[in-house]
């Protein structure tokens, strides 16, 4: 094989000469070899999304239960399943609880992390270690994390209401996980815990990139502190922003391992999302036509939460 | 832990070190005073998780602020009944990883040398897509699919399911790291007689090994963090990952929490041996990565 060849086959975006069409043969044969790179990660791709995506808006048409694995029959039964998971009284509280998770959550991880991640901005001594060692909540299982948080949030012996005994102005012991109004606050708190590293780490990836003159030439105008946030540092950090929050929402929406971990949706669905309730119709009523019914909304909502998202924010940086 | 796509920093992984070696750290002990009150506050119950892990039985009614009794009766125990749900793990993770890097690595190359135009940038999309699928819906499908071609309860099904975190990971990481990779090393290795194949094996690779190794290490974690895939694709006690063994634990009622927090432990080792043995990569797979902006 000649160089020539390899200009001629790697210059893709250049529109082929009409005297190479002499050579149409091998830089055919080296656009298969170069397709073929590709071809395991695009069959994987499609049979481990795509097919799922598609195979679930199917299954969301369809009466799909344990009769179905034995008979293999899978009616259609047009939109009863979307009636069926959108009128059980379980769906408002589950839509409910998803919004109050996801926005709670990304309020409390984001908030917290770019105040940590402004913090170690300012380097310092153990600033690299203390650094890494906060990626571990991250990057131990979460059914792990949530074994540990449940022992927790114990209402008599947990090591939470242990402290809060301490405290002179607390009355009682709260039922972190058993009470029907704070199961959900309890969840939300320990999945802003689970995503503090992510967001901080990714903001302060973000920080380290604003050039330090900037800072300099502000100073020298009078932006400092909280003049030189607004104006030099949120601005220039925007776009890490939107990825982390888009990226955050997107995830938001389908945490399971969480909820299933500390509390399995109770007490009295107190805790149930679109996501868990998805997992219960399929994988407990073993009614799959309404699990994929709900992980379709479940889909939709994500979707239109990032276009709309990304939309309004180009519009924003547009003017 | 959910999947994560390496996002848009090109920090180049040097953010652990590199920046602090060039100018002195200033001394501010306030700061770092105020560092270690967070990162403990933020350890805290990774820390009970240990302390609960070292109590002898019988203490559960209230854990001591410290394991001063030391036992290690719950590893004892958590050993003996989740000791092969650990083994299933470590052949289940282990297994992703190897999958993955091999379907990865030439797609990520691809993207990264071969010209395919706007093509590339239709499957960089298809491929950042794949975070927004949640794994209920992938479960769901895969369950029936699972169960028609005998991959339930399978080493093989659980491998191929727990790669759909690392694969679109490892994509989006390595060929932000082959793009840095000049042509002109790759056209030498055709120059010598090699094809693209050849050079891919022989020049890429090597030159890659960071990026190989970053997304080795999070695609195992992401396999052996996974629960969702666990829960739903095996049914028998034969094939139980750690992290529904530790789930089956916390589903009853517990009357012993130190074999439970044993187990948590030993199913957190592996992240914290990376992050001790491979810290740079781990910072590097955290905030190195591509879609640029």
């Amino acid at each position: 094989m000649t160089a020539t060849e390899v200009r001629a086959g790697s210059g893709g975006l250049v529109p082929p000469a009409p005297a190479r069409s002499g050579r149409r043969r091998p830089v055919t044969r080296r656009r298969l070899v170069q397709f073929a790179f590709l071809v395991p990660a695009l069959v994987y791709l499609v049979l481990f999304f795509g097919y799922p995506v598609v195979k679930n808006l199917m299954m969301g048409f369809q009466e799909y239960t344990t009769r179905t694995f034995y008979t293999g029959e899978a009616p259609w039964v047009g939109f009863a399943n979307y009636v069926t998971a959108v009128t059980d009284p379980v769906f408002d509280q589950a839509l409910l609880n998803t919004g109050l998770f996801t926005v709670g959550s990304i309020v409390g991880q984001f908030t917290i992390g770019l105040l940590i991640a402004l913090f170690f901005h300012r380097r310092f001594h153990l600033s690299g270690v203390l650094r890494s060692l906060l990626l571990l909540p991250w990057l131990v299982p979460m059914i792990a994390a949530s074994a540990v948080w449940r022992w927790i949030l114990d209402t008599d012996h947990g090591v939470l209401n242990r402290t809060l005994d301490l405290l002179p102005f607390v009355d009682g012991r709260p039922a972190w996980l058993t009470s029907t109004t704070l199961a959900l606050v309890a969840v939300i708190m320990v999945n802003i815990w689970l995503g503090i590293p992510f967001n901080a780490t990714i903001l302060y990836g973000g920080l380290q990139e604003i050039p330090e003159e900037l800072y300099e030439a502000g100073s020298l105008d009078g932006a400092t502190g909280a003049r030189a946030f607004w104006h030099i540092t949120w601005p220039l950090l925007r776009p890490v922003v939107t990825v982390v929050l888009v990226l955050g929402v997107v995830y938001t929406l389908k945490v399971l391992d969480v909820i299933l971990g500390l509390t399995n949706g109770g007490p009295a669905n107190a805790t149930q999302t679109i996501s868990t309730f998805s997992y219960h119709m399929s994988f407990r009523e073993f009614d799959f036509g309404v699990g994929a019914a709900l992980g379709n909304i479940l889909v939709l909502i994500s979707l239109v939460f990032a276009i709309v998202y990304l939309r309004l924010n180009r519009r924003a940086i547009d003017e | 832990m959910s999947a994560a796509v390496p996002i848009a920093r090109r920090t180049s992984g040097g953010d652990v070190a590199g920046s602090a070696s060039r100018v002195p750290t200033p001394r501010r002990p306030g700061h770092t005073i105020l560092g270690v009150i967070i990162i403990a506050v933020m350890l805290f119950p990774l820390y009970w998780m240990l302390n609960v892990s070292l109590q002898p039985a019988g203490n559960a009614v209230a854990t001591p602020w410290l394991p001063l009794d030391l036992s290690w009766d719950g590893y004892a125990t958590a050993l003996a009944e989740q000791g092969g749900n650990l083994v299933t793990s470590l052949i289940v993770s282990l297994g992703a990883v190897v999958f993955s890097l091999v379907v990865a690595a030439p797609a990520a190359y691809a993207l990264a040398h071969f010209r395919f135009g706007k093509w590339v940038v239709v499957l960089l999309f298809g491929v950042l897509t794949t975070q927004m699928v949640p794994g209920i819906v992938v479960a769901n499908a895969l369950y029936s699919a699972y169960s028609d071609l005998g991959l339930l309860n399978t080493y093989v099904g659980l491998i191929l399911a727990d790669s759909a975190a690392g694969i679109p990971f490892s994509i989006i990481l390595m060929r932000a790291f082959m793009m840095s990779i000049p042509a002109s090393i790759v056209e030498a290795a055709y120059v010598d007689g090699a094809g693209p194949v050849r050079a891919f094996v022989s020049v890429v690779l090597p030159i890659s090994r960071n990026a190989l190794i970053t997304s080795a290490l999070f695609t195992f974690l992401f396999a052996w963090g996974d629960f969702l895939f666990a829960l739903t694709l095996t049914t028998s006690e034969s094939m139980r990952p750690i992290t529904l063994g530790l789930y089956s634990y916390i589903g009853g009622y517990v009357s012993d929490w130190s074999p439970i927090m044993a187990t948590a432990v030993l199913s957190s080792l592996p992240a914290i041996a990376l992050l001790v043995l491979a810290q740079r990569y781990v910072a590097a797979g955290v905030t190195g990565g591509a879609v640029k902006s």
